[in-house]
C-alpha cells in the first residue's frame, strides 16, 4: 500500500481456516503405517498432563498429535526434539498408544521425506 | 448441492407470514445507521400494496443488544418486550413485524421460551402489570420486516421501474445475499429455507431479476457478534470475519450485497473502508468496493424512488457505479442536500475507496 496504515485500535487477525486438501499427507500415512497405534488417540492429554518435558517447556504430545492428524508438519520437527523418550506418557496412555515409537516413526518420517 | 435440492429443502422450512395488518416495531440502531430503509418499508406496504401498517411512537428497544451483550437480564428483556406486546394489544393488532434481525431472534426466543414455560410467561405478565398496570395477548403471527417484503415480492417486482439487471449487456446482476445469524440459525423453523439454505432473500433477488452468489462463506457471520464489536480492543475478531467473506465472495465479482440484518450492512459496508485504510485493500473493481444495501433500499431503488431520499448517500462503500449499472437516474448535485435543499455537509474522502461528491 503506498499511504500510511490507519491504527483504529485493532488488527486483521490471519485466517485460521486448516485446508486438509492442500497440506501433505504423506508424514502423517508413513507414521500411521509404522505406528497403527496412533489411530487409537482419543486426545485425551493424559500424555501431556504427566510429561516431564512438559513441566518446563511448551511440549505437548497431544498437540504433536492434533498437528500430525492435521497435517500441519512444518513445526513437528522442533516440537519433537524437546521430547527426552522417558516413556511416562506411554505408562498412563488409557488407550495403550505406543507414544514413545510414535515420537522416532515421527523423526524417522521426516528425514526420510524432508531430509 | 445441486439448487433443485435446496428448493427440496426450502420447501420444508415455509412460515405463515400475515396478509396484512402489522403491528411495525423499529429497529433502535437501524435508522441511525441507513435512515432511508425503514421509512421506505412502511412507504412500499402503505402507498404501494395498500397494507395497513401501524407504526408505534411509543415502543422502545427490545433491549437485545444489551442482552446479547450480557448487561440486561433475560426477565428484564422478558418484561420489555411484554410492553411491545401490550402496545400491539391496545393498538388492536394481532400481526407483530420486526425491522430487526436481533428483534425477531430475542422476540422468537421469548415465545418459544413461554410456550414451554409457562410459569415464566405468569411472571413476566405480573411484573409488566406491576411496573405498567398493561396486560398484553401474544402475536398470532410474528414475522420479520423481510418476510413481508419476501411475500410481496412478485407484487413488488410487477410495480418496479427498474430489473437487477445490467442495462448494458442485458445479464442479471451477481447479487450475495448475507443473512443476519438471527433470523433463522437459532430457530430454523421461524425461517423461510430454515437455518442452512434460507431463501428469504434468494427469492426477492430471484423475483426482481438478479442471479444469485453462491459462495464458499455465503452462511459466515458478518462479524457483528455484539461483544466482538462493543469492546474495542475485540473490534479484531468483527472485522477478521467481514474480511474472510469479503475474500471468498471476491472472485465471483457480485456486484452487490443485500443484507436483512441492522448489523450486517453496517460491518459489511464500514469494514470495507477499515480494511481499505488497514491494508489497503478494496474488493471490487477500479478500488469501488462492494456496494451493500438493505433489501427495503433495493426495493425502493428498483421501485425508482430517488436514491438520496432513501439515504443511500450514507452509505461507506458508494452507489453511484450500481446506479450506472442498473441504470437508475441520480441527480449528484442533490447528493448531500437534505431535506429542503440544505447542505447536510460532505464527508472526508477514504484514501483507497472510491467517493463521489459533486
Amino acid at each position: 500500500m503506498d499511504k500510511k496504515a490507519v491504527n483504529f485500535g485493532y488488527i486483521v487477525t490471519r485466517d485460521r481456516q486448516i485446508d486438509f486438501d492442500a497440506n501433505d499427507h504423506t508424514i502423517s500415512r508413513i507414521v500411521a503405517n509404522a505406528e497403527p497405534s496412533l489411530n487409537l488417540c482419543i486426545s485425551c492429554g493424559t500424555c501431556s498432563a504427566t510429561c516431564s518435558a512438559a513441566q518446563f517447556t511448551d511440549f505437548s504430545l497431544r498437540k504433536i498429535i492434533l498437528l500430525l492428524r492435521r497435517d500441519e508438519i512444518k513445526s513437528l520437527e522442533k516440537e519433537i526434539s524437546k521430547c527426552m523418550l522417558c516413556g511416562k506418557c506411554q505408562l498412563v496412555c488409557p488407550r495403550n498408544v505406543s507414544t514413545r515409537n510414535l515420537i522416532i516413526q515421527i523423526s524417522k518420517a521426516l528425514t526420510t521425506v524432508h531430509p | 448441492m445441486k439448487l433443485e435440492g435446496k428448493r427440496l429443502i426450502w420447501q420444508d422450512y415455509q412460515k405463515e407470514i400475515a396478509d396484512d395488518h402489522y403491528f411495525y416495531a423499529r429497529s433502535c440502531i437501524r435508522q441511525t445507521f441507513f435512515p432511508g430503509a425503514e421509512a421506505v418499508f412502511v412507504k412500499i406496504l402503505k402507498d404501494e400494496l395498500g397494507k395497513d401498517i401501524h407504526d408505534n411512537a411509543h415502543h422502545t428497544s427490545c433491549t437485545g443488544i444489551g442482552y446479547h451483550s450480557d448487561v440486561v437480564p433475560f426477565d428484564t428483556t422478558m418484561t420489555v418486550v411484554a410492553r411491545q406486546f401490550a402496545l400491539m394489544t391496545e393498538a388492536g393488532y394481532e400481526n407483530y413485524a420486526a425491522s430487526c434481525i436481533t428483534s425477531f431472534g430475542l422476540y422468537t426466543e421469548i415465545l418459544e421460551t413461554w410456550h414451554h414455560f409457562p410459569e415464566t410467561e405468569a411472571r413476566i405478565r405480573e411484573f409488566l402489570y406491576k411496573a405498567t398496570r398493561r396486560e398484553f395477548n401474544k402475536p398470532k403471527n410474528l414475522a420479520h420486516a423481510s418476510d413481508i417484503i419476501y411475500k410481496f415480492r412478485h407484487q413488488i417486482a410487477a410495480k418496479a421501474k427498474f430489473k437487477l439487471v445490467d442495462k448494458n449487456t442485458g445479464e442479471p446482476l451477481k447479487v450475495v445475499e448475507h443473512i443476519g445469524c438471527h433470523y433463522s440459525k437459532m430457530f430454523p423453523h421461524k425461517g423461510i429455507g430454515g437455518a442452512e439454505y434460507p431463501y428469504v432473500l434468494s427469492g426477492m433477488i430471484e423475483a426482481w431479476g438478479g442471479e444469485v452468489v453462491d459462495y464458499p462463506e455465503r452462511r459466515h457471520c458478518c462479524g457483528f457478534g455484539f461483544r466482538q464489536y462493543l469492546v474495542q480492543a475485540n473490534r479484531g475478531f468483527s472485522i477478521s470475519c467481514s474480511k474472510k467473506k469479503f475474500e471468498s465472495m471476491e472472485p465471483y465479482e457480485p456486484d452487490l450485497i443485500i443484507t436483512n440484518c441492522p448489523g450486517c450492512p453496517m460491518f459489511l459496508d464500514r469494514w470495507q473502508y477499515a480494511l481499505s485504510e488497514m491494508e489497503g485493500k478494496t474488493y471490487g473493481k477500479n478500488n469501488h468496493g462492494i456496494p451493500v444495501f438493505t433489501y427495503e433500499e433495493v426495493a425502493g431503488m428498483l421501485m425508482g424512488y430517488n436514491p438520496w431520499e432513501i439515504g443511500l448517500q450514507v452509505h461507506q462503500v458508494q452507489a453511484e457505479p450500481l446506479l450506472d449499472k442498473i441504470g437508475i437516474p441520480y441527480d449528484a448535485s442533490q447528493k448531500f442536500k437534505g431535506k429542503n435543499g440544505e447542505d447536510i455537509g460532505i464527508p472526508e474522502s477514504p484514501s483507497y475507496l472510491k467517493f463521489y461528491a459533486d
